[in-house]
């Protein structure tokens, strides 16, 4: 049986909006608590870690955490002391530039040896539009649609150096062979961009895509340019319908179904048995004044509870994306109970020194520029 | 008789990038870009109780006729990036950055920025470097858009919005008051409504604001504006003026224009940017410093560098023979993009050079050597702390940026040989007063600085 993918989203205090609000202020690091949360993921055995952001600030009347830090940076600050874990950044590509986006998740790799992930987002929000006051407004199908061509031209500027394009020869004086640096020359309505990127081709080469699913055009863009799928599915048969969903889109684009990592969000709330975990949902609830419904599986109960799930979901998708309710409460407990799981063959972990490639099971390409020649 | 303290002697080092500094050729030079080498550097600089690490910018690889410039160092990582990655491994050293005003947006800038800030717990320092051509402009959005002439106008603005986002937040902000449901104090994050020239930018500004209030601000820029700009907003001037003389000149200039300013002398520190090599003798300095040179220009690259200002191909001269007899061509197209043209009209500095040529009987080689040869302090390590010490208490700097030709470890003998000395006659520190950049640097914190003077007395 092919194992399980295993990654933890980290955001904000945890998939609860009120998770912040249960426990002690003083107990809370902040910001930068998310140190604590990776050490403890990546001991844990993790494929890969989730780092979410935004341009905006979440309004007050959410009650929720609010504030953040921009993902790429807090990733590269995590690298050196993590060690086996994927570290996967949240990038804009409606607002940004993809000439820094590219250097930017190269560099990721670049200290983090290889287990940079770049989870695609997209703006349609007036908000942001307002921050950066460069465009209008985007809706959904323009905004995934400037994604495809932000993805590709930044695919493309991660290829432009080809792997031995330094060679340092002292007898020609020539610390490149320039021979071995592409121009990407893409010209593209939105934008164009010359190349080569500015920082040489990264561990990985071509660093892991991820995009959530959450509308028709995110599903087509999933299936045309993600490694890695994150879809949202409150039962078994929601999700096999959108996998199909995925795996038709990667098809009419040309490409393996195979090769495309469908992962379930799974909300986890855990406790000593079902009914301790239900007396913490009813706390948590309580705090935050409306029943948690996030949209997708959500496990109130044991740890035992979890590994039923994950044997009942194995057949179905390539892996699970757990979302704990509260990080401080329940990320502990998750990672006590990646061992029960791997004891059953349902998750592997990753080796220390593999990239977060490896780690998935996705081969290390060649710049497509070498092979084009 | 109380004596005065003697004034401490800032220092900086500089992890070079895609220049002929870095001299690529020899065994002991490292990876440019393995996260190993900049690793080493921050630590051995944070050992040495340095202010900072420096890392400057890259928006496209440098060009010369018509093609990649290859006989330099080509490939750095991204710089904000390496800065959060070293705030990992290092605890007080600060971190300076070179990004540019003109290819980046004020809401994602100044979010990098207060990211990096909170993460290193105050030790960020932003460069500010403008740039204008179309060459680097092609891999950006809205291409080559701005006039040379307005550059310093649109950075001046960015700055200004920039410093209202990290001011949009109070320190205090966070209360995660539980009862409540506000994880932010009311009213501690205030809307930002910026109408102007170059920006619009309204909204709430997502990102906490870091211990050192907006982080040090750096520049660069020699020219006129460049001086009025760094005046008027800049903590920290990365200065090209090593030599004594150049020195003191520059640093009456900026301080008049300081005083202008109505800025405190205190507030705005100069730091040449150097060379340093030392020997255990003066003799064996200068010739592992005339050997550095000459490792840093190879023949080709010496052909490259007339070739610029020929502004014509001059692949057939040999670099250990003569000047070329031809005249350069001043029509000539740009012939090396992605760099400061230095050199407007060439003809006089050809005959000046072909004086010189002859007067010392150089080859191309030599001259190359002679004329891009920028000062640095050559000399055991006594003498060379003699001379650090001297420029800044005669106030021709306010210490160093420290550039190495070898890197990752190409300072380590001076921080191991010279600081101690200077820490010995009480102008630099034995250990960091405090955590934050602005400690070592003496600079108050903005809110500081904007409150009026109602203790004093």
């Amino acid at each position: 049986m092919t194992k399980l993918h295993l990654a933890v989203d980290l955001s904000g205090a945890g998939a609860h909006p009120a998770a912040w609000r249960a426990v002690d202020a003083r107990s809370r690091a902040g910001f930068t608590d998310v140190r604590r949360q990776v050490a403890l993921a990546d001991d844990a055995g993790f494929d890969l870690a989730l780092l979410d952001d935004s341009f905006t600030l979440a309004p007050s009347s959410a009650r929720t955490v609010r504030g953040s830090l921009d993902a790429v940076l807090v990733g590269s600050w995590l690298a050196p002391t993590s060690d086996a874990i994927g570290l996967v950044a949240t990038v804009d590509t409606t607002h940004t530039e993809p000439f820094h986006v590219a250097k930017a998740l190269q560099t990721l790799d670049h200290v983090s040896a290889g287990r940079a992930g770049w989870q695609v987002a997209w703006s349609t929000s007036p908000a942001a539009a307002a921050a950066f006051g460069r465009k209008g407004v985007q809706d959904e199908r323009d905004a995934v649609d400037e994604a495809r061509e932000v993805v590709d031209v930044v695919r493309d500027l991660w290829d432009s150096w080809e792997d031995d394009a330094e060679i340092r020869d002292v007898a020609t004086s020539r610390f490149v062979d320039r021979a071995k640096l592409h121009y990407v020359d893409h010209v593209g309505e939105r934008f164009s961009v010359k190349g080569p990127s500015i920082t040489p081709r990264s561990p990985q080469g071509q660093i892991p895509v991820v995009v959530r699913v959450d509308s028709p055009e995110s599903v087509a863009l999933a299936g045309q340019v993600a490694d890695v799928v994150r879809i949202e599915a409150r039962g078994t048969n929601c999700a096999a319908e959108l996998r199909h969903q995925v795996r038709a889109a990667a098809l009419a684009a040309g490409r393996d179904p195979a090769l495309v990592r469908v992962l379930v969000d799974v909300v986890v709330l855990l406790g000593a048995d079902a009914g301790a975990a239900q007396a913490r949902r009813e706390v948590l609830d309580g705090l935050a004044g409306t029943p948690f419904d996030p949209a997708t599986v959500l496990h109130v109960g044991d740890a035992a509870g979890l590994v039923e799930l994950a044997t009942r979901w194995a057949p179905l998708v390539d892996g699970l994306t757990l979302r704990p309710a509260s990080l401080l409460t329940d990320l502990p407990l998750l990672a006590d109970t990646l061992p029960l799981l791997r004891r059953e063959g349902l998750a592997g972990r990753p080796a220390s020194g593999a990239t977060l490639r490896d780690s998935l099971g996705l081969a290390r390409p060649a710049s497509r520029y070498a092979v084009a020649g | 008789m109380t004596s005065r303290p003697r004034k401490q002697i800032h220092l900086g080092v500089h992890f070079p990038g895609v220049n002929n500094t870095t001299v690529w050729s020899d065994p002991r030079s490292g990876s440019q870009i393995n996260f190993a080498s900049f690793e080493h550097l921050a630590r051995r600089a944070e050992d040495a109780k340095l202010d900072f690490l420096f890392l400057a910018e890259g928006l496209r690889l440098r060009e010369h006729k018509g093609a990649i410039h290859d006989l330099d160092v080509v490939g750095r990582p991204d710089t904000l990036p390496v800065l959060a990655a070293i705030a990992a491994v290092t605890e007080n050293l600060g971190l300076a950055g070179t990004i540019n005003t003109t290819f980046n947006e004020p809401w994602e800038i100044a979010r990098q920025f207060a990211t990096l800030d909170v993460l290193s717990g105050g030790r960020a320092a932003w460069n500010l470097v403008t740039s204008s051509d179309a060459f680097t402009g092609e891999n950006f959005r809205r291409g080559g858009f701005l006039p040379y002439a307005e550059r310093y106008e649109r950075a001046a603005e960015l700055v200004a919005v920039a410093r209202a986002l990290w001011d949009s937040w109070d320190d205090d902000a966070v209360v995660a008051d539980g009862a409540s449901g506000a994880y932010l104090r009311p009213g501690s994050v205030r809307r930002i409504d910026h109408v102007g020239k170059h920006f619009q930018v309204r909204g709430e500004f997502p990102t906490p604001r870091g211990p050192q209030g907006h982080p040090v601000l750096f520049q660069a820029g020699d020219s006129p504006d460049g001086r009025d700009f760094a005046a008027a907003t800049a903590d920290v001037i990365f200065s090209l003026h090593s030599t004594f003389e150049d020195g003191r000149t520059f640093y009456d200039d900026i301080h008049a224009r300081l005083a202008a300013a109505g800025r405190d002398a205190e507030s705005l520190k100069i730091l040449p940017a150097t060379t340093v090599v030392i020997g255990d003798t003066a003799a064996e300095a200068d010739e592992l410093a005339r050997h550095i040179r000459r490792q840093q220009v190879p023949g080709p690259t010496a052909i490259a560098f007339l070739e610029q200002v020929w502004g014509a191909d001059l692949t057939s001269y040999d670099p250990d023979g003569p000047l070329p007899e031809v005249e350069p061509d001043v029509d000539g197209a740009d012939i090396t993009r992605g760099r400061a043209r230095h050199i407007r009209d060439p003809r006089p500095v050809v005959a000046q050079w072909r004086e010189q040529a002859a007067a010392n009987r150089w080859s191309i080689r030599d001259l190359v050597i002679a004329v891009t040869s920028r000062g640095g302090f050559v000399g055991t390590a006594a003498s060379v702390a003699d001379d650090i010490d001297r420029h800044v208490q005669e106030d021709a700097s306010d210490g160093f940026i420290l550039v190495p030709h070898l890197t990752p470890g190409g300072l380590d003998d001076v921080l191991d040989q010279v600081v101690p000395l200077l820490v010995e006659r009480g102008s630099f520190r034995a250990e960091y007063s405090g955590p934050t950049l602005r400690d070592h640097l003496g600079l108050v914190h903005p809110d500081a600085a904007r409150r009026p003077a109602a203790l004093a007395g």
